[in-house]
């Protein structure tokens, strides 16, 4: 009875205790779980084999910096735009083995924040995985890396842990160009020195570049909302940061807005615009765009804002019964000198800002390292001119394999038949273009007229050939401006490939590259801006007289094919006055 | 282990008693995430200028569409729409309040929601020190449109009254709050609710939070404990909104400043300074020689900021002893003494 009572005692004990303390961990002796002990172990593990590829970065001056993420053994390493941003062309970086090394810019992305740079001195850095964006999902766990409050005087990041607290959100622009789209929220403690720095995932892939913080009136610290650039949207601007230019984000050239019924609409649309030669007008509700549903105006703003001025976007639109579906060129969303203008932030009150360095003091930059000065390259639109060179000569090196094209003066005349049958002849000389095609004839002059659209709706083929000899003849040396632009995909659906930019006069080409043979794939050719470019697609070799020419020049225009011309015989003729 | 085959026994939810699985990466913390969203609604209403946020979080208690909220100044408009979680917007109005709480409820205008909804009945767990919680709001309005709202994990550090600072913090909830290491209640966060991480409900986040002294931030949750019955007879349409009562709260208090003869002035504002503004003739004050528009500034040497706060420390004096007063008179500082009649100590002032 006694002892009965006193299990009773105790059962009642017990359970008060069980009540009270509900969610506390199970209090047997303080032992703790072997699972929470593995989990930790696990956590440390990652930290600790991340810790070597984040980046402290100062400017030479030593006055502030941020932070940054390595992403390759030579260097490249990713940051903010805002932490390079008056840090000059060459800045400081710390690693964690407590070696400082030099680094400089490469390329910018004003709009979205990023820039990447290259640590200098050795071809074996550390570097992080870049892993998928996407698949985070609210309550995973990140780890947030880098130099909060500049605290790590030997380079040895902070870590921060926490978890996702949103994906795709979208921030409104801070009183700059700057807009976070598409981003990811975390509670992960983010403070000034944080930006630029690496978010991991739980398993230490980088999927993100911690940015962005809403801090409002609790002071520059962190209150529990940071805000990350997703690693996947870094991803598509990655050649484009590689080729040292200041690059551009896209618009649409037109605006969205929510009906009542909470369809997202059209309201407002630059009839110059290719959206709109396409037949996109005011009131068509947007589908999809970028193969995404389109259901508010910040999804819409959130595709859009992830990718980079000239890519080819499928948009799904419909007016009333009818869909319509049509790949768009993307245009540039500012002007060259919107990007090259300061941009200093102005926070607007109730907006996240940035978790900026401590403001600096006014010294004079420091000078560059003597033996990297020859790492930068001064030109208008670049933030270093001298990675677009190397790139060029990446993306060219396979040229010289086709042959030696400048030594083929005279008129080069391609004859054949289209996959259609009819034969043509097609004559590419240096004073004219010509094309004898269906019993019709097409003449192109080029001493003094323009450009034109002959045959009429192909986009100008006839100037768009005369491009393309100018090019294999002479490569940059034939044009006013000459230069790799990065990545994209092939008509906005085939493979990534390198592309180089040219542009003679009003017209500008877009050079396709296979990014594995360096082999040329085609070229987009547009006489002027704001009309439908001729897109040429090479396919097949033909080798004759020791060049390599294609067997089949696919024609394009507006959506439809022109042509599909089959190259049986190529000839050099010397030039005859005509 | 006992104790967890114990809890078990008792009939307690899993869910409320964080397993180590929940460590580690995979777990069912993301379906719980889900399941809280889908009963999670974002309220706009008024503000929008100085500062003062426009938005705040809500959850919805019934599945006819009766969303808890948080009273503040963004449901004082005409115009209040409700974004549900599936992105679609509704209008609604206050069905009632309860601003000693800081509760509202609001009913969703449309008919045959049939919402995703949260079951007060079922919803009785409690925290302590420890418990790995999680908070949802819309928080400086991050999720737009569509967009779900944020979410933060973090751990109750404490279960505590909020009123213990009284004056220092600017809350008109004086009860138990789960204090948490999170920053949940940030701008528009108030209204959403601070969950275990198996998604049982705890409470609903309050207001901003601020120590007026240290200009420090609390973060706090109201228990759902004390809110569950207010929202049920809202929704039944039997509840009375609980008056601020002064009688009310002098009756427990032990001393009230008319046993000493001194009548303040009408308490009409949230700080109203300790003006005295009639004086009852032969009174213990009278005798001392208080007089109408005195300030009353200390109580035993503690500095008083408000009519409220000097009837609350006048509550709390002991019987039999010497009240002492400074007030400003024009210019002048003056201190008073006077007598504390005897009384006997009532049930549940002691505090």
């Amino acid at each position: 009875m006694r002892l009965l009572e006193r299990q009773c005692h105790g059962l009642v004990w017990l359970c008060m205790a069980a009540t009270m303390t509900l969610a506390v961990l199970p209090q047997t002796g303080w032992a703790v779980d072997p699972a929470v002990l593995a989990a930790e172990a696990k956590r440390i593990g990652v930290a600790s084999r991340l810790a070597p590829s984040v980046v402290a970065i100062f400017s030479r001056g030593g006055q502030g910096g941020g932070s940054g993420v390595l992403i390759s053994p030579d260097g490249y390493a990713l940051t903010n735009f805002h932490v390079t941003r008056g840090a000059g062309t060459f800045m400081k970086c710390g690693l964690n083995n407590g070696q400082l090394y030099d680094a400089v810019i490469v390329g910018i992305d004003p709009t979205g924040d990023v820039a990447l740079v290259k640590l200098l001195g050795r071809d074996d850095f550390p570097h992080a995985v870049l892993g998928d964006s996407d698949t985070l999902r609210v309550g995973d766990w990140t780890f947030a890396m880098g130099n909060p409050f500049l605290l790590a005087t030997d380079f040895q990041p902070t870590v921060t842990y926490g978890i996702v607290s949103g994906v795709h959100r979208y921030q409104y622009p801070a009183g700059t160009i700057l807009e976070y789209t598409d981003c990811i929220q975390v509670d992960t403690s983010i403070n000034p020195g944080n930006s630029g720095g690496p978010l991991f995932s739980a398993a230490g892939q980088l999927v993100g570049i911690n940015g962005r913080g809403s801090f409002e009136k609790r002071g520059r610290v962190n209150s529990g909302a940071g805000y990350a650039i997703s690693i996947n949207q870094i991803k598509l601007f990655m050649d484009h940061l590689r080729s040292g230019r200041v690059v551009d984000h896209a618009t649409l050239g037109a605006t969205v807005t929510t009906r009542e019924d909470g369809a997202v609409v059209v309201d407002g649309i630059l009839d110059d615009s290719e959206a709109f030669r396409r037949g996109l007008r005011e009131g068509d509700e947007i589908v999809s765009f970028g193969k995404r549903p389109v259901r508010s105006v910040n999804q819409f703003k959130n595709i859009l804002g992830i990718y980079p001025k000239g890519w080819k976007l499928p948009l799904v639109f419909r007016r009333d019964q009818s869909r319509t579906e049509t790949l768009l060129r993307l245009r540039g969303l500012h002007r060259a000198s919107e990007l090259a203008g300061p941009s200093k932030p102005k926070p607007k009150p109730g907006r996240p800002g940035q978790p900026k360095r401590p403001a600096r003091s006014k010294t004079p930059v420091a000078k560059p390292p003597e033996k990297y000065k020859h790492l930068h390259i001064k030109k208008s639109g670049f933030a270093n001119y001298y990675f677009n060179q190397q790139e060029q000569n990446r993306t060219l090196a396979g040229m010289s394999r086709l042959g030696d094209f400048a030594g083929a003066s005279g008129a080069w005349v391609l004859a054949g038949k289209t996959a259609a049958g009819e034969t043509y002849q097609l004559t590419v000389a240096e004073t004219g273009v010509g094309l004898s095609w269906k019993q019709k004839a097409y003449f192109q002059e080029l001493k003094s007229a323009e450009p034109l659209d002959e045959p009429k709706g192909s986009g100008g083929l006839l100037y768009a050939m005369h491009m393309w000899r100018t090019f294999l003849a002479q490569r940059d040396k034939g044009f006013g401006e000459f230069y790799y632009l990065g990545s994209e995909p092939l008509d906005g659906v085939g493979d990534r490939v390198d592309v180089v930019i040219s542009e003679l006069g009003n017209v500008r080409c877009r050079w396709y590259f296979d990014r594995k043979e360096a082999r040329l794939l085609g070229f987009d050719s547009q006489r002027q801006e704001d009309v439908d470019e001729c897109e040429v697609r090479f396919s097949g070799d033909n080798q004759s007289s020791g060049r390599h020419w294609p067997r089949t020049i696919l024609v394009r225009s507006a959506g439809k094919v022109l042509a599909s011309f089959g190259v049986e015989s190529v000839t050099i003729r010397a030039e005859t006055a005509k | 282990m006992t104790n967890r085959v114990l809890t078990g026994l008792l009939g307690l939810t899993i869910a409320c008693v964080s397993f180590p699985g929940d460590v580690v990466g995979q777990s069912p913390v993301h379906s719980t995430i889900q399941r809280v969203q889908q009963r999670m609604v974002k309220v706009f209403g008024a503000g929008g200028i100085r500062r003062l946020h426009s938005y705040s979080t809500g959850f919805v208690v019934s599945p006819a569409g009766h969303v808890a909220t948080v009273w503040s100044h963004v449901l004082d408009t005409e115009e209040l729409t409700v974004v549900l979680a599936d992105g679609r917007k509704v209008t609604a109005k206050v069905l009632n309040a309860e601003p000693q709480l800081d509760l509202a409820v609001l009913e969703l205008q449309a008919e045959d929601l049939d919402l995703p909804s949260w079951n007060l009945e079922a919803e009785s767990s409690d925290a302590g020190p420890g418990t790995r919680v999680l908070g949802f709001s819309n928080m400086f309005r991050v999720a737009t449109g569509d967009e779900m709202v944020s979410v933060l994990h973090g751990v109750v550090a404490a279960k505590a009254p909020l009123a213990t600072r009284r004056g220092a913090f600017e809350t008109s909830y004086e009860g138990t709050a789960f204090i948490v290491d999170a920053v949940t209640n940030n701008p528009g966060a108030g209204g959403g609710v601070l969950t275990t991480r198996g998604g049982r409900l705890l409470g609903m986040i309050g207001k901003e939070l601020r120590n007026a002294e240290s200009n420090t931030w609390v973060n706090y949750a109201v228990p759902i404990a004390e809110l569950k019955q207010p929202i049920q007879q809202i929704i039944a349409g039997q509840y009375k909104a609980r008056q601020r009562d002064p009688e009310e709260t002098e009756a427990k208090a032990r001393f009230r400043p008319l046993e000493f003869g001194i009548v303040l002035v009408p308490d009409v504002l949230f700080r109203t300074p300790a003006f005295i503004d009639r004086v009852q003739p032969g009174s213990v004050a009278a005798g001392v020689g208080l007089r109408p528009d005195d300030l009353v500034l200390f109580v035993n040497g503690d500095l008083v900021q408000s009519c409220r706060v000097f009837k609350q420390r006048l509550g709390r004096i002991k019987s039999g002893g010497v009240l002492k007063l400074t007030v400003r008179r024009g210019d002048k500082l003056v201190p008073v003494e006077l007598p504390v009649p005897e009384k006997p100590a009532t049930p549940g002032d002691n505090k």
